[in-house]
């Protein structure tokens, strides 16, 4: 597989120089539905973008996309500059490209430290270890012996971004962090968010909870039926062109909007 | 006395049973695999042997040495191509195609072996047994065949449970998806699962082919008590399948003290009152949602 030239990635337009992770022109289908639809993300080192959308926008789909659980139609993703677009998830992995998927997915039958540890199976080097997520998140060392099927949803939420992180990877994909968890619960995860960015970690999260996803993003896109309607700092933009750009303009096409709820799980 | 010889004896032929199910109960924990083949994999371990002894002059007894290591190879390379192709179409095709694998066996067999039944002659050490009192003789190659049971299921325990390779297997049989996402190449989990698998049914063909005879069929009927020594001690769970097999043995050899024509019937009894009041198996935990 050869790396197309850099010529091509500085001059598809989108793409700001020294971009860690580019998405260009991404089309993906499931089956006849066509969930990403030309849709570009550019993610430069040390930023936070908050992809926002409703239900079945392709929020998960871009994701999964970028990990390598999804074969796109066509577009490409870039790590760097290196074309990461036919790669499995477990080159993308080894390249810096984790994912939190969407419901946790932890290794239930496995202990919360053979969650960590099956997550170093493939890991770069870096700070991250499992004893450094022991002092992320302090009530974790204690029950580490406990089964991750045994843990309520926001523990296992953590032991997910854990698991992740000790793979050490540049960019850190989040989809849905907030997914089914309380309120107070949802703050104390989002409150490990700087001291990733501090560790140079870049971060790509996907977020329903539009008030949350301004809260931490440095930029927010927006997508609707698979198309970016949207995309800035949080501050640029009023509530209603937020809306319009959730919803889309009329209150008919949010309702259609969630046809394609199905493949984000 | 006779009881408790039938007990001992239970215990003896259990553990038999055991090494036998052993890879069947990996298979299926693992990549949910239901190899209906199983049985054939361990008889033509017995023909490997059977052809490869006179050509290695390795001592019978030592077959194993030859016999494994080819088993385990053939296990991954058929994992990597057609066991998981078929996975990859279905679980419906993945019992056709072990399906067809066991025909494809017994007939293979019957061609190059005839179906003269054949046996792997250690001699003596066979028939070397010793007595209790004048009731109760145990004979030292069940034993053997118990200590090995016993240290193969207790080295997968410990493998799957503490090494790296063990726990990622654990990991790819939870979600195959999210340990992508790890990094790890399921696939490959995979195949080494399978060579583990097919290893052990390579132990348990020797063994049954140096204690009693085999011919191309042999494996179909032995393959019954391989499923049922796994659902009766619940399937994934590794002691479960010892003891699994250890008490459809015992049923089996209670029910032959009753009456002999009981043997086969107090097993599947037994199995059945398992699948009735305990459809889990006695170590077993309840599917997952």
């Amino acid at each position: 597989m050869s790396d197309p030239p850099q010529a091509e990635a500085a001059s598809s337009g989108r793409a700001a120089p020294g971009a860690l992770l580019e998405v260009e022109h991404l089309v993906v289908h499931h089956g006849q539905l066509r969930a990403l639809d030309d849709v570009s993300v550019s993610l430069g080192a040390g930023e936070t973008l908050a992809i926002i959308g409703a239900n079945g926008a392709g929020k998960s789909t871009l994701l999964r996309t970028i990990a390598g659980l999804h074969r796109p139609t066509s577009g490409r993703i870039l790590l760097d500059g290196v074309d990461l677009s036919h790669s499995t998830p477990e080159q993308r992995l080894r390249r810096g490209v984790a994912l939190v998927p969407e419901g946790r997915r932890l290794f239930p039958s496995l202990s919360v430290e053979e969650n960590l540890l099956v997550g170093t199976y493939r890991a770069r080097p870096g700070p991250f270890v499992p004893d450094r997520i022991y002092e992320l998140f302090e009530w974790m060392r204690s029950r580490r012996n406990q089964r991750a099927a045994e843990l309520s949803g926001g523990e296992q939420q953590a032991v997910a971004i854990g698991r992740a992180l000790v793979a050490n990877p540049r960019v850190l994909l989040l989809d849905e962090l907030s997914l089914g968890l309380a309120p107070l619960v949802v703050q104390r995860i989002y409150g490990v968010l700087p001291e990733l960015l501090s560790a140079g970690i870049t971060i790509l999260l996907v977020e329903q909870d539009v008030a949350q996803a301004t809260r931490v993003a440095s930029r927010v896109q927006c997508l609707l039926e698979g198309r970016t309607t949207l995309e800035g700092r949080p501050g640029e933009f009023s509530a209603e062109q937020i809306e319009t750009a959730y919803f889309g303009m009329s209150s008919t096409s949010a309702v259609s909007a969630d046809a394609d709820g199905a493949p984000e799980r | 006395m006779s009881w408790v010889n039938a007990v001992i004896q239970g215990i003896l032929t259990g553990a038999f049973y055991a090494l036998f199910a052993c890879g069947l109960s990996l298979l299926f924990g693992v990549m949910g695999i239901i190899n209906l083949a199983h049985g054939d994999l361990a008889v033509i371990g017995g023909y490997v042997a059977v052809a490869l002894i006179p050509v290695t002059h390795v001592p019978v007894v030592w077959s194993f040495v030859i016999v494994v290591p080819i088993f385990a190879v053939g296990g991954y390379a058929l994992q990597r191509t057609l066991l998981q192709a078929s996975l990859d179409r279905g679980p419906f095709t993945t019992l056709l195609v072990t399906f067809g694998l066991s025909v494809i066996a017994e007939n293979a067999l019957l061609e190059v072996f005839t179906s003269n039944s054949q046996s792997l002659n250690i001699g003596n050490l066979i028939t070397y047994s010793f007595s209790i009192n004048s009731q109760i003789t145990i004979s030292y190659f069940s034993v053997v065949v118990l200590a090995l049971a016993v240290a193969v299921l207790g080295a997968l325990q410990l493998f799957l449970s503490r090494s790296r390779t063990g726990r990622l297997i654990r990991a790819v049989a939870d979600d195959r998806e999210a340990a992508q996402l790890i990094g790890a190449n399921y696939r490959h989990v995979f195949g080494v699962a399978a060579a583990i698998a097919f290893s052990t049914v390579a132990l348990a063909g020797l063994a049954y082919a140096m204690s009693s005879q085999i011919a191309p069929t042999t494996g179909t009927g032995t393959l019954l008590s391989a499923f049922e020594a796994v659902v009766i001690g619940g399937i994934g769970s590794v002691w479960g399948t010892l003891v699994g097999g250890i008490v459809l043995g015992v049923a089996q050899q209670i029910g032959a003290q009753i009456n002999p024509a009981y043997q086969i019937l107090a097993g599947h009894l037994v199995f059945l009152a398992v699948l009735a009041l305990r459809p889990q198996g006695l170590f077993g935990t309840r599917a997952r949602a």
